[in-house]
């Protein structure tokens, strides 16, 4: 049976708008021509280095993007333009947002009343207790303030601001950082759960070999752009995998030769034309400059001018 | 244990700094070309005198002796508990300040109430709308206002209110003409109106534009972004999140502008002539009255220190951070 898919961003753009020296203002491409999609029960994961801009796509998603970004391409949630209005109605509800760290918590309001939103009515009181439960979190832990939770916790605790609602897509914000091998790995479950009840599930985050355990496909993001779309199985072997970027990524996991290879992403005002990878790669030739195509390959995406 | 800590060194804070205030109040004082005689004789009726009679009187106001000497005499009786006798009053020193404070209080607390809760509402709105059009209009206004001086806009609304439009009394506290046992609260509060608006006008300003800054830094955190992103209403993040957080440092700042108040309530009483503690001040200082401006400057010292205090305590009650974490300071 095929799936309807919950998300579909089609050519999504973020740009900065940034003053320079004096009044000059400049333009900041932050994300470039990305597309996916998200099924329901699915679990896709966009994984790329820090500083790569994929926390605003979740911001682009969630119509929270600061003022002076703006947003070009198309967003599409159940079939249907999530415009403005349609995000305004829908988030908090229907689409969640699990943010990146404690600092995403008031402060001064205690953790079981902040879930609920500030409105506890027993429906959402019983519901809260059996989230908790589940996440064996103590039920005294309501009762207490977000700077009274370890890192843990407090990843649970988030994720129960989306559990609380009825989530049909879950967009989750670097849900691991700071986190020890065995709770990030836990969090991580927590979202494949989500998924597995029905959700579409997306998680950004920087890592790769976590995101492999747990996720159904993984996009690359690397400066902005999406490298590849692939099926966590493609990662199995790097036969399979499309993009140098990908490959060399698969190189360094520890199991696969821990292998790294020189250089950094370029940062967005000095970017090469054509393939953001292309000084770093060992395939880059004259065309590499030109124009770089999406394609699909082998049911995945790749943006790059080579067949592997 | 925390708590008796805690206390011991408010209060050793307090002591010393009355101490110093009265050190350096003294030596101004004294420092000071004032000449009592003449300042409350006048130089007329001490050319008349004869000698013996000027010493006399140069003997009342303590002329000649010295100020160390003087100051420690003060001291002693002060820490006894006995503040002296006004040399301009005739009376108990505590008992004129009983009769001035109460004036004065009366005064401040409205001003204080008011320009707090006001304060509170514009800085808070003109926060949650940071650039738009009310918050135009408030910083404006509070720009304005604390530009200009306090007496000057008491002069403003003396002359618009009091001359003009004849609808509010020119000044003092009680009706002219009047015996004391025939004034009644109303007339009290009627002759209060002018100079505890001035006062609240002049006091939001302050209060405003820090809450304003305060609500700003909150609205840009990332809790209220994700307020915004589970789909509550601006008013849902206002009462939820951002009156929460904006609360303490109000509270804050709200009992730390007693001291404003009472600086302005010294200009505002002087053009209102109304006869509150301010007022007392100015004329027990240029009239030399020693015993009287310093038992004013001890009590003004106290309660901006309480101020102060009661807004450290305040923080502590407030904000689960310090109440829970044990952070006492």
């Amino acid at each position: 049976m095929e799936r309807k898919k919950i998300l579909e961003i089609k050519n999504m753009n973020i740009s900065f708008c940034q003053y320079q020296k004096g009044m000059r203002q400049e333009e900041l491409p932050v994300i470039r021509d990305l597309s996916l999609s998200v099924h329901e029960g699915e679990m896709v994961a966009v994984v790329g280095s820090s500083g790569s801009g994929k926390s605003l796509l979740a911001h682009g998603v969630m119509g929270i993007l600061p003022y002076n970004a703006s947003m070009g391409g198309e967003i599409l949630y159940r079939g249907e333009p999530l415009t403005e209005k349609r995000i305004r109605k829908l988030r908090g509800k229907e689409i969640v947002m699990v943010p990146q760290s404690t600092s995403y918590l008031d402060p001064l309001m205690k953790v079981g009343t902040q879930i609920c939103k500030g409105k506890k009515d027993l429906v959402r009181q019983k519901k809260l207790d059996q989230i908790f439960s589940r996440y064996s979190l103590a039920k005294e832990v309501q009762e207490q303030y977000p700077f009274e939770l370890s890192g843990g916790m407090t990843r649970r605790v988030m994720i129960s601001t989306a559990m609380i609602e009825n989530p049909r897509l879950v967009i989750a914000d670097e849900p691991t950082p700071g986190l020890h091998q065995k709770a990030a790995k836990s969090a991580m479950e927590h979202f494949r759960e989500l998924a597995d009840m029905g959700a579409g599930v997306l998680i950004i985050t920087h890592d790769l070999e976590l995101a492999l355990e747990t996720a159904d496909r993984v996009l690359v993001f690397y400066a902005g752009y999406t490298l590849e779309d692939a099926k966590t199985e493609d990662f199995c072997k790097e036969e399979t995998l499309r993009h140098p970027y990908t490959k060399a990524l698969w190189r360094a996991i520890p199991k696969n030769g821990f292998q790294y290879i020189d250089g950094v992403q370029p940062y967005v005002k000095d970017m090469p034309s054509g393939c953001p990878f292309a000084p770093r790669c060992s395939r880059c030739s004259e065309k590499c400059h030109g124009e770089i195509p999406y394609r699909e390959v082998n049911g995945g995406y790749v943006r790059c001018v080579y067949d592997s | 244990m925390k708590t008796a800590k805690f206390i011991t060194k408010q209060m050793i804070k307090m002591f010393l700094l009355l101490l110093a205030v009265s050190i350096v109040a003294f030596a101004l004082m004294t420092a000071s070309p004032v000449d009592p005689l003449q300042a409350n004789v006048g130089q007329t009726a001490l050319g008349s005198m004869s000698p013996e009679q000027i010493q006399k009187l140069e003997e009342y106001w303590g002329v000649g002796q010295p100020p160390v000497q003087r100051y420690m005499a003060w001291l002693k009786d002060f820490i006894r508990g006995d503040m002296g006798v006004s040399l301009l009053y005739r009376q108990d020193v505590t008992k004129v300040i009983a009769v001035k404070l109460a004036n004065s209080l009366f005064l401040m607390i409205i001003a204080w109430v008011m320009s707090g809760l006001l304060g509170f509402i514009l800085g808070a709105l003109a926060g949650m709308n940071r650039g738009k059009l009310i918050d135009k209009v408030v910083r404006g206004y509070c720009l304005l206002i604390s530009s200009t001086p306090a007496f000057w806009i008491a002069m403003l609304f003396l002359i618009i209110f009091g001359v003009w439009l004849k609808i509010l009394p020119i000044g003092l506290s009680v009706p002219i003409g009047v015996e004391a046992s025939g004034v009644t609260f109303l007339d009290r509060v009627y002759h209060a109106i002018l100079p505890a608006f001035t006062l609240s006008i002049t006091g939001i300003s302050n209060i405003a534009m820090h809450t304003r800054e305060k609500m700003i830094d909150i609205c840009e955190s990332d809790y209220m972004l994700f307020a915004k992103a589970r789909g509550e209403s601006t008013w849902e993040i206002f009462k939820n999140h951002g009156f929460r957080n904006v609360l303490a440092p109000a509270m804050t700042l709200q009992f730390a502008s007693i001291s404003e108040i009472f600086g302005g309530s010294v200009l505002v009483e002087q053009v209102f002539s109304y006869p509150g503690l301010g007022q007392a001040a100015v004329s027990a200082g240029l009239g030399s009255d020693m015993p009287l401006l310093m038992a004013i400057t001890m009590i003004s010292a106290l309660l901006v220190f309480g101020g102060n205090l009661i807004a450290n305590l305040l923080y502590g009650v407030i904000d689960p951070r310090i109440r829970r974490g044990g952070a006492v300071r």
